[in-house]
Order: structure tokens, then C-alpha cells, then sequence
């Protein structure tokens, strides 16, 4: 195992969640802006194998598993709704649908 | 070495177990008998199975323990919660079945995500460990996000359920790292900590092993994903969207049970385990809740539609139930759970009317269909009028009575001002109802539609029994409030 | 200098440039090879860490599953299309960039904690230890299978709604599309849906 001090790896995941936060607030397709909440979901799997690493149990390994576990049973739901959308206008950006309307 | 398979108790989850069991029996019934066009059998069997949840949520209350390597609470609280949820339910399959009759369109697949969604709500109120919190998030978000994309004929229905599933995985992400920074700061992910490891209450009984700092990081985002199920302002952007979409019946369900399964997971988390923690989550809650209570109120009133201005009142009574749970005292947990409990009967009637009266399609719910409604359908405009009177706060309804009990826990904790701006915030708000009467009594109709919309015997049903509820409450509310107190007695580890 | 610490530095390059790529690239076909790269980098990452079981699951599950069922998606909707980078909402943008900030410095505290963590923690070595005993894939399955019990059997109750689930959306794609036979063509819409 590594040397390099957990800071980084936090650090890293920091940016990683950050930029996701951004890709989420600027960008107007749904697809894109859903691949976003992924890279949101990847930084925080990386935060729980570092802490798992700080704290010397597993436990952490174990809750990226169940992170996992949801991901994959989001994005089949919300692939499909974009595609019944999609489908039914020809277009999948957010923006068309009024995301924002008070 | 051998695995230590933990020993399996399963009072804590029978409840959840009943409902998962009776869901995958009725999508397979519904499969197998095929398309009759009379699927009465499935709402029955989804009754029986709620029913059955009721007996084993009972069957826990007195018991106060931590089961399954202390990943779930049995005690009065999850009971009261889950028995509260298991009667939401039967109204939601009830007037489902009315709607699906209207649409032409009976799939088993509705009653089957009713019965796992509330099968989810309920395992968040007995959650003692954060990653159970958000499993079962995740459980009833994917039925919910599916239940409001329904109406097949409606596009603004599935638009709304996108975006509804964006911002709501949006929110599970901030969730998610507050989970990762708990872990971080305590070692576990465990609310309250025990033989099977340490948890957030047991790190604070061992001083100086928990990172306090990190701890509130963590409480902050735990805050944005669970006030953006229980739709507290900065977080309510899908609110009025997913509501107006939304078949009627799913709104009523999603007004009433994504509350209190939201709110119960905020009451465990914040008035239980973190409460050594108050002087820091305080001031934090206190401004959403204020600015829910501001914003849900002020925006109600230019709406137009129906469903939107009750998806508003449904974020400011979310700011009234704060201020329950920020006194932090018995009181305020009673208090709080009294009112999730009347406020969801109440708009799940509001919402059976709505059902009623929008028609085939779910489509006509703007304030101009409802002019004039006194003079053509009395009794439903009446027992609108009750609903509105009693999300009003109105005396002689359950609705004062929930009010009075929270805005008096925060009075006694000192917080009076914080009851002034509810107080004031809803006499706004009461300006909003009355415009709804005001229609119903004062204007007149202006076309005679072709065809007069009917009331099913189930949603007649369902409007009689929250019309009574609200007003026996409203008169006699002293047993459930009793019922609620000794709920809160029962809290484990608290 | 270890060998490790030139690892990281590469993954750490490959993992943040191909993040802020996501940013800027146009077409949706872009975004996600990009989110490919970064997951294999985060792979690399759960290596380095020890947590050698999610290392492979991260590439096949994630790298490879969800992000195939991604690109199927795209595909079926035109690649061709591309998104317009201006603004969508006046003032959305320096919005979204204080908020980042905002978020940066609270994750570079955690970060700057954590370092704190490790000199009082040593929990390197226990994770250490247990990689080598039981072994990591081992220990997971010990702590899955206890501790963790109604977790993993929720996690079923999770995926049987998202089953029942698509299948109604499904059967909703099947009603607008021209050939509305609800029986004839829900397989095909199924497994599009899917």
C-alpha cells in the first residue's frame, strides 16, 4: 500500500466533486449534467476507500459497494426517463423542459 | 475462522417485510391472471398487505432495542411513523384505483412501487445507521420518480418526473458525502453506536475520538439531502413541478409520506444523535426553516393551479414542522409528528378531491375550473373547504391543533420569534386558501361542462374518512397526541 | 520517491484533466469517454489505497456497465447533436463557480483534516493487516455478510423497483411510439428501455 498521504487522495476527491457540482449547475443536456452526478458519485467513492484507509477498517470499502449498487440502479431509471422523453421531443436538453420555473 | 452470521430478529422489520412480500405476490398475481378488466383483486391485496404492516408496526410498540448488528431502531417512534405511513398508503392504493379506472389503464405496477415506496419510507424511519437512511431513500426516490411519470398521455408528467429524478440525484450526491464525512469523522457510519462498533453517539460518549469539525461538515450536507425530500426551500425547486405533473393520487402520497419519512430521518438524526451538537445545527436549520416558511407561503399566492399552490402550502407546512424540531424537546418530536400526521391526512383528502375533480386525464386543475364548484358539486366543496381550513390552521381542525403543538414546543425553548414568523406566515398563507374559496362560492361558472365528473365509491370513501379525521382531531386531539408523546419516550440511545 | 508516489502523481493528472475535459467537451459522446478515463484513473486510485476488490469492481462495473449502457443511450438518441455552451440563465455561471469555491474550500479543510487524521490514527497498517490475513476480498465478504446483512438485502429490494420500474416506462414508450400494440412490442421496447 501507499505512502502518499491521504490529504491528496481527499484533495483529488475535493476537485473531483467540485467540478461535478459545476458540470451539474452549467451544463443543459440531461445526459451530460447525468454523467456529472456520476463523477459526483466517483469522488465520494474515492472519499470512503480513503477514510476506510485512514481508519483501518473495511467498512468503507464495504459502503462504496453499496454506492455502486445504487448507482447502477439510478442510472437504469433515469436513462430510461430521458429516453421516454427524448423520444417524445427530440430533444433531451434541460433547459427545454423548464427546469427552473418558479 | 468461521463467519459470524449476526443472530436475525425481525420484529424491527416485519412491518417492511409484509409490504415487500405482498408487492412481489401481487406483480406476480397481476402477471399470471393477465388483462381482465376488472383487476379488483390487486388494490385488495395490496389493503391486506398494509394492513398486515399495521399488526407488526404494533407488535414492536413498547420494545425499545437495536436489531440486525444495530442497523435498525425498534421503538415507538419507528412504530408511530411507520403505522402513519402503512395508513397513507391504504388511502394512496385507494384512490389510486379510482384514477387508473378513470385512465382506462389498471397495471398492477402502480400498486406494486405504492407498496415498495412505502416499504422504503418506513425502513428510513427506523434507520439507526446512515447507510440504511439511504438505501431506503433510494428505495422509495426510484418508485416515486417512476409513480410521477404515470400518466402515459401526459408529457409534462414525465418531464416533471426528470426533473424531479435529476435534482433528487443531485441531492443523493451531497447526501452521500455527508455520509462519507461522518464516516470519516467516527469510523462508522452507525448512528448510535455499540458492541458491533463505534457509531456518532457512542464517539461522543469516548471524548476527543470524534473530529467535531468534520462532523458538523458532515451534518450540513445530511441537512441539503434530507431537506430536499421533505422539500425545504433552497432544495425545493422540483416541488411544484413534480406535484403539478404528477397523477393526483401520487401527489397526495408523495405530500404526505416523502415528508414524514423524510422528516423522521432529520428527527432521529438531529434531535437524537446529534443533539450534544444543537448550538451548531440550530442556526442552520432556523434559516431554512424560515426561509421555507417565508418563501412556500409568499409563492403560493400568485399561483393559478391548483396543484402548484398546494405543492407551495406543502413547503411552508415543511417550515412549520421545523420549528418543531428545532426545540429539540419532547415536545417538539411529539409535536412534529403530530403534525406530519394530521397535516398528511388533510392533504391527501385535498388531493382525493383534486383527483375527483380534474377528471379523465388529471388535466383540469387551473382556480378557473374550480369556479362556481359550491353551486354544481356541494358536498365536495365543502369537504374541500374543510381541507383548506384545516391547512389554514382554522380552529376546530386538526391543522390548529398541530400548530399550536409545535409553535408551543419552540416557545418553550425560548424561540418565540421564530412563532411569530410562523404565526405570520400563515395568516399570508390563510390569504391563499380563501382565494380557492372565493372561487368555489363567489364566482360563477362559466360553461356547463359536457360531461359531469363522478366520484368513485373508493374516492368518496377516502374524502369521508380525512373530512372526519380532520375534524374529530381537530376537536378531540388529546389521544393522539398522548399516543404521539409516549413515542417519544421510546427513542433508543437517546 | 517511491514508485507509488509517481503512480499517483500520474493518476492524479489523468484523473483531474480528464474531469475538467468533461467541462468543456461538446459532445456528449466526449463527456462520457472522458468519465471512462476518469473511473479507470479512480481505479488506479482504490489500487494504491488497497481496496483491490473495488478497483476491479469500479472498471468492470462502472467503467464498463453503466458507462456502455450510457454511450447505448447517446447512440440511439444522435450523436451528431451538439449542445450549445452559452449561458443557459443570466448569472447562472459566476452562480455555480461561488458555489464551487464555496465547496472547494470546505473539501480542502477535509483534506487538510485528514492529514491531521492520519498522525493520530495509523490506520494504515490495520487496513494493511487485514489485506494480508483474511485477504481484501475476504474481509469484505465477512463484514457484507454480518454486519452489513440488511444493507445488502435492501440493496435486492433497490434493484427489483428499478426492474419493475423500467418496465412500466417501457410500456409508456411503447403507447406514444406509432405501433402502440402494448402487448406486440413491449419486448423490444424493454430491452431499448434497458
Amino acid at each position: 500500500m501507499t505512502d502518499v498521504p491521504p490529504g491528496y487522495f481527499l484533495a483529488l476527491a475535493g476537485l473531483m466533486f467540485t467540478i461535478g457540482v459545476i458540470g451539474v449547475l452549467v451544463r443543459r443536456n440531461a445526459i451530460v449534467l447525468f454523467m456529472f452526478i456520476e463523477l459526483m458519485l466517483n469522488a465520494v467513492n474515492l472519499v470512503f476507500v480513503t477514510f476506510a484507509r485512514m481508519k483501518g477498517n473495511i467498512d468503507g470499502q464495504v459502503l462504496v459497494f453499496f454506492v455502486l449498487v445504487v448507482a447502477a440502479a439510478e442510472v437504469v431509471v433515469g436513462l430510461a426517463i430521458i429516453m421516454l422523453i427524448a423520444r417524445r421531443r427530440a430533444s433531451a436538453n434541460v433547459d427545454d423542459v423548464r427546469l427552473l420555473k418558479w | 475462522m468461521p463467519l459470524d452470521i449476526p443472530a436475525v430478529r425481525l420484529t424491527g422489520i416485519a412491518p417492511e417485510i409484509a409490504l415487500c412480500a405482498t408487492a412481489l405476490l401481487l406483480l406476480v398475481i397481476d402477471a399470471v391472471l393477465g388483462e381482465r378488466r376488472n383487476r379488483w383483486y390487486l388494490p385488495a391485496l395490496a389493503s391486506i398487505g398494509l394492513g398486515l404492516s399495521i399488526y407488526f408496526a404494533t407488535e414492536a410498540w413498547g420494545t425499545t432495542r437495536l436489531e440486525l448488528s444495530g442497523m435498525v431502531a425498534v421503538d415507538g417512534f419507528a412504530s408511530f411513523v411507520k403505522i402513519t405511513l402503512a395508513v397513507f398508503g391504504l388511502l394512496t392504493v385507494w384512490l389510486g384505483r379510482d384514477f387508473l379506472v378513470r385512465e382506462r389503464a389498471e397495471e398492477g405496477e402502480f400498486y406494486g412501487l405504492v407498496l415498495f415506496a412505502v416499504a422504503g419510507m418506513m425502513l428510513m424511519a427506523g434507520a439507526a445507521d446512515l447507510i440504511v437512511v439511504f438505501l431506503a431513500l433510494e428505495t422509495f426516490s426510484l418508485a416515486l420518480y417512476v409513480l410521477v411519470g404515470f400518466r402515459r398521455r401526459s408529457l409534462l408528467s414525465q418531464e416533471s418526473s426528470m426533473k424531479y429524478f435529476l435534482l433528487g440525484s443531485f441531492s443523493t450526491a451531497f447526501f452521500l458525502l455527508g455520509i462519507a464525512f461522518v464516516y470519516g469523522a467516527v469510523g462508522s457510519t452507525n448512528l448510535y453506536g455499540g458492541e458491533d462498533g463505534p457509531g456518532i453517539v457512542s464517539s461522543f460518549m469516548a471524548t476527543g475520538a470524534s473530529d467535531v469539525g468534520l462532523l458538523i461538515l458532515a451534518m450540513g450536507l445530511l441537512i441539503v439531502g434530507l431537506g430536499f425530500k421533505v422539500a425545504a426551500v433552497p432544495f425545493h425547486m422540483w416541488t411544484p413541478d413534480a406535484y403539478q405533473g404528477a397523477p393526483s393520487p401520487v401527489t397526495g402520497f408523495m405530500a404526505a409520506g416523502s415528508k414524514i419519512a423524510g422528516f423522521a430521518a432529520l428527527l432521529r438524526l438531529l434531535d437524537v444523535t446529534l443533539y450534544p451538537l444543537r448550538e451548531d445545527w440550530r442556526p442552520l436549520v432556523i434559516g431554512v426553516a424560515v426561509l421555507t416558511m417565508v418563501v412556500g407561503s409568499v409563492l403560493a399566492v400568485v399561483q393559478e393551479d391548483v396543484k402548484r399552490l398546494l405543492a407551495y402550502s406543502s413547503i411552508a407546512h415543511a417550515g412549520f414542522v421545523f420549528t418543531g424540531l428545532i426545540a429539540a424537546n419532547d415536545r417538539g418530536v411529539s409535536g412534529s409528528l403530530f403534525y406530519l400526521a394530521t397535516y398528511g391526512i388533510t392533504v391527501l383528502g385535498a388531493f382525493a378531491v383534486v383527483a375527483v375533480l380534474s377528471g379523465r386525464d388529471d388535466e383540469k386543475v387551473t382556480l378557473r375550473d374550480y369556479r362556481g364548484l359550491f353551486y354544481d358539486r356541494p358536498l365536495l366543496a365543502g369537504a374541500l373547504t374543510l381541507f383548506l381550513l384545516s391547512l389554514a390552521g382554522v380552529p376546530v381542525t386538526s391543522g390548529f391543533v398541530a400548530k399550536l403543538v409545535v409553535f408551543g414546543a419552540a416557545i418553550q425553548e425560548g424561540y418565540w420569534w421564530l412563532a411569530v414568523v410562523g404565526m405570520v406566515t400563515s395568516a399570508i398563507a390563510a390569504f391563499f386558501y380563501l382565494k380557492v374559496l372565493v372561487v368555489m362560492y363567489m364566482q360563477e361558472k362559466e360553461t356547463e361542462d359536457a360531461e359531469r365528473v363522478r366520484s368513485g365509491p373508493l374516492s368518496t370513501g377516502v374524502i369521508g374518512l380525512a373530512a372526519l379525521a380532520t375534524i374529530v382531531l381537530g376537536l378531540y386531539w388529546g389521544p393522539l397526541i398522548d399516543v404521539a408523546e409516549r413515542a417519544t419516550l421510546f427513542f433508543a440511545g437517546g | 520517491m517511491s514508485i507509488d508516489v509517481a503512480v499517483f502523481g500520474v493518476m492524479f493528472v489523468v484523473v483531474l484533466g480528464s474531469s475538467i475535459a468533461m467541462l468543456f467537451a461538446r459532445n456528449a459522446v466526449h463527456v462520457a469517454l472522458f468519465l471512462v478515463v476518469t473511473q479507470i484513473g479512480l481505479a488506479v486510485a482504490f489500487l494504491l489505497e488497497g481496496a483491490y476488490f473495488i478497483a476491479a469492481i469500479q472498471i468492470i462495473v462502472y467503467a464498463g456497465a453503466i458507462m456502455v449502457l450510457f454511450l447505448f443511450v447517446i447512440m440511439l438518441l444522435g450523436v451528431d447533436r451538439r449542445e450549445a455552451l452559452n449561458e443557459p440563465l443570466r448569472g447562472q455561471r459566476p452562480l455555480a463557480v461561488g458555489l464551487a469555491a464555496l465547496l472547494a474550500a470546505e473539501v480542502l479543510y477535509v483534506a487538510y483534516k485528514g492529514s491531521d487524521l492520519i498522525t493520530t490514527g495509523g490506520g494504515s497498517q490495520a487496513l494493511q493487516d487485514l489485506n494480508a490475513d483474511p485477504g481484501n476480498v475476504k474481509a469484505l465478504a465477512r463484514v457484507v455478510f454480518s454486519r452489513y446483512l440488511l444493507p445488502f438485502e435492501v440493496t435486492s429490494i433497490l434493484l427489483v423497483v428499478a426492474v419493475v420500474g423500467v418496465m412500466v416506462l417501457a410500456r409508456q414508450m411503447s403507447a406514444i411510439s406509432p405501433v402502440s400494440a402494448r402487448s406486440g412490442s413491449s419486448v423490444a421496447d424493454k430491452e431499448e428501455a434497458a
